[in-house]
């Protein structure tokens, strides 16, 4: 039962970890705190659900059409608002993406109303993995799966091609990467599109098996800002591994304290972290 | 400013417009309290809530359980938020930045969920106060909403004043100098620890003292009308709206943001689709976009303009209007 519960939490975990890694792409380059990344997510689940309602296409095969469309938008953003709002003062920039999201979400309340829905239909629906008396649903098990794909293409783009390498010198030195004939304006779009993306994957993932309504995205990106506190801004690896140790957190609290404590204990478990590395588990 | 305030709900007798103003006073007194330790002292808070909750479930749970007076509910909410505020903030007073934000927001989180799971205090459920005979002792006044604007307006003209003290004092200078580089500060001798956690209890005691208040005012709490992070962000919203690290600024803040979200939700809220809150959301985003110094800035840069044919004391004019 427990090694259950521990799969369980390590599948959450990394699927928790894309949702992070999207947002800690944004607040480690740009240093702005996206709140409308969870309604990113919920438009991205929105869209897999109208795709398979109309198209009848499996959220699986829409997959990189959702993450087209949240790359789009996460860049459009980018050029309307936060390109205006990115050099103000602190927390102005925190303004726009709360307005933002505010406007998302009810937005998708107005047009969707708030009621939830399900896709049931879909390839993965109700199908079970069992392995070594452990029971794992499959559409937790592929969401899971292919969040690890995406985040390993995340982390191989940012680290191995030309526009990761300027990403990573925009998000040290943002003058001298200008300096050096980098377009930072292209970088800080396509991070942002990059961060939308993110969302977009793991959004059309877990249209399989979680219920979609204007809210959906609240609490995940919530668990984000701790998972990417708790790893460190802008490391990849820290989101990775901070995603884990939430979903861990979660799956073990709500085990043995009863699930209406689960939450409480993924947040202890940050305020204890920070109290040993004040600086996250891998920032500096 | 402060008269002009006090004298219109005289002038306009409307039940609506009541309600706006004794919501709008509470908004800018907690406003003052974050700006408190997040303008002066440069400590981000999203974790007000925690302490707005404290106040509003003390003052309630004496009440209802105990049959303890709302007013010294009151005070007994303010202490336990001031000593909760001692305790979580200390340690967190080591972490930088946005680290520091994520922890408040931590403990506002994890005291909601704990109340919503404890039965004693009816948890998701929330509380109704008991309804007694109207008066000023019992802090409940049922035909009009004037005697609740007039305790807010008092409460609300004692937190300017300590507002005012504080950024006029040497703990504002302090908490100034620590918000600027806490470094430098700390190699002037600025015990940095300590003046951050002062700065957070005063703001604590007296964001309490305005969630009771709202209890007393609502007759109703439950832990996500008082503990989200809605409220949180709202305290966060107007302040920055109006002009972070000022005194005027969390007032005008308030006095845009309250009624335009009281007024939407009165005017559009009645579909339940959302509508108020995307008008809401588009002038947020719009401020934003175009007037990131807030409006207090805005302003300041007008005056600057006009001042600076005269005399270059943009500045301490806007300052002295703060408290007039």
């Amino acid at each position: 039962m427990l090694a259950q519960v521990i799969a369980s939490g390590i599948l959450m975990g990394f699927i928790y970890a894309l949702v992070a890694i999207g947002l800690t792409l944004t607040w480690g380059v740009m240093d702005i705190i996206n709140f409308a990344h969870g309604e990113f997510l919920m438009l991205s689940m929105y869209s897999a659900f109208w795709m398979y309602t109309l198209f009848r296409t499996d959220p699986l095969l829409s997959l990189p059409l959702e993450a087209l469309l949240i790359f789009v938008l996460g860049y459009v953003t980018y050029k309307i608002v936060i390109k205006r709002v990115a050099d103000a003062p602190g927390l102005t920039a925190l303004l726009a993406t709360f307005g933002l999201s505010l406007v998302l979400r009810n937005l998708a309340q107005f047009l969707w109303t708030p009621n939830y829905r399900f896709l049931n239909q879909t390839l993965v629906t109700d199908k079970k993995l069992a392995f070594a008396g452990i029971v794992l649903g499959l559409p937790q098990v592929v969401a899971s799966v292919g969040s690890v794909i995406m985040t390993l293409a995340v982390f191989y783009f940012v680290q191995r091609t030309r526009m990761g390498r300027a990403i990573q010198a925009t998000a040290l030195d943002k003058a001298t990467a200008k300096l050096m004939g980098i377009n930072t304006e292209l970088v800080y779009g396509v991070t942002f599109g990059l961060s939308g993306a993110c969302v977009g994957v793991a959004g059309a993932l877990m249209s399989t098996f979680y219920p979609i309504h204007p809210e959906s995205g609240a609490l995940y990106s919530l668990l984000a800002f701790v998972i990417v506190a708790l790893g460190g801004f802008g490391n990849i690896k820290g989101a990775l591994q901070g995603g884990i140790i939430i979903g861990l957190a979660e799956a073990l609290g709500g085990y043995f304290l009863g699930t209406q404590f689960k939450y409480a204990i993924v947040f202890l478990i940050y305020l204890l972290v920070i109290q040993l590395r004040p600086q996250g588990l891998f920032g500096w | 400013m402060y008269v002009v305030i006090g004298v219109l709900p005289f002038i306009i007798q409307n039940t609506n417009f009541h309600h706006v103003m004794v919501i709008f006073l509470i908004f800018a007194a907690v406003g003052e309290a974050w700006n408190i330790i997040t303008g002066f002292a440069g400590q981000t808070s999203f974790g007000h809530a925690a302490f707005f909750g404290i106040g509003a479930y003390t003052s309630s749970v004496l009440f209802w359980k105990f049959k303890i007076n709302p007013w010294a509910g009151m005070l007994a909410g303010a202490v336990l938020a001031t000593v909760t505020a001692a305790i979580v903030s200390y340690p967190a007073f080591r972490l930088k930045g946005h680290y520091f934000a994520i922890a408040t927001l931590a403990v506002a989180e994890i005291i909601q969920q704990l109340v919503v799971s404890w039965d004693y205090v009816e948890g998701a459920t929330g509380i109704s106060i008991p309804v007694v005979a109207d008066g000023f002792l019992n802090l409940q006044f049922h035909k009009s909403k004037i005697p609740y604007f007039i305790i807010a307006y008092v409460l609300f003209g004692v937190v300017l004043l300590i507002s005012y003290l504080v950024e006029n004092s040497k703990l504002g200078y302090y908490l100034k100098a620590i918000r600027e580089s806490s470094d430098a500060a700390e190699a002037m001798g600025i015990d940095h620890a300590l003046y951050k956690l002062i700065a957070m209890m005063i703001s604590a005691f007296l964001t309490a003292i305005f969630g009771s208040l709202y209890a007393q005012y609502i007759l109703y709490i439950d832990p996500f009308m008082v503990f989200s992070m809605n409220i949180s962000m709202k305290i966060v919203l107007l302040v920055v709206l109006g002009g972070i690290g000022t005194i005027m600024g969390p007032v005008i803040g308030a006095a845009i943001l309250i009624p335009l979200s009281e007024y939407t939700r009165i005017l559009f809220g009645g579909t339940g689709k959302g509508i108020d809150l995307i008008i809401f959301g588009m002038l947020v985003v719009l401020v934003a976009c175009y007037q990131p110094h807030g409006i207090v800035g805005m302003l300041r840069r007008m005056s600057l303009l006009k001042v600076s044919a005269t005399k270059g004391g943009g500045a301490t004019h806007a300052g002295r209007n703060a408290v007039s």
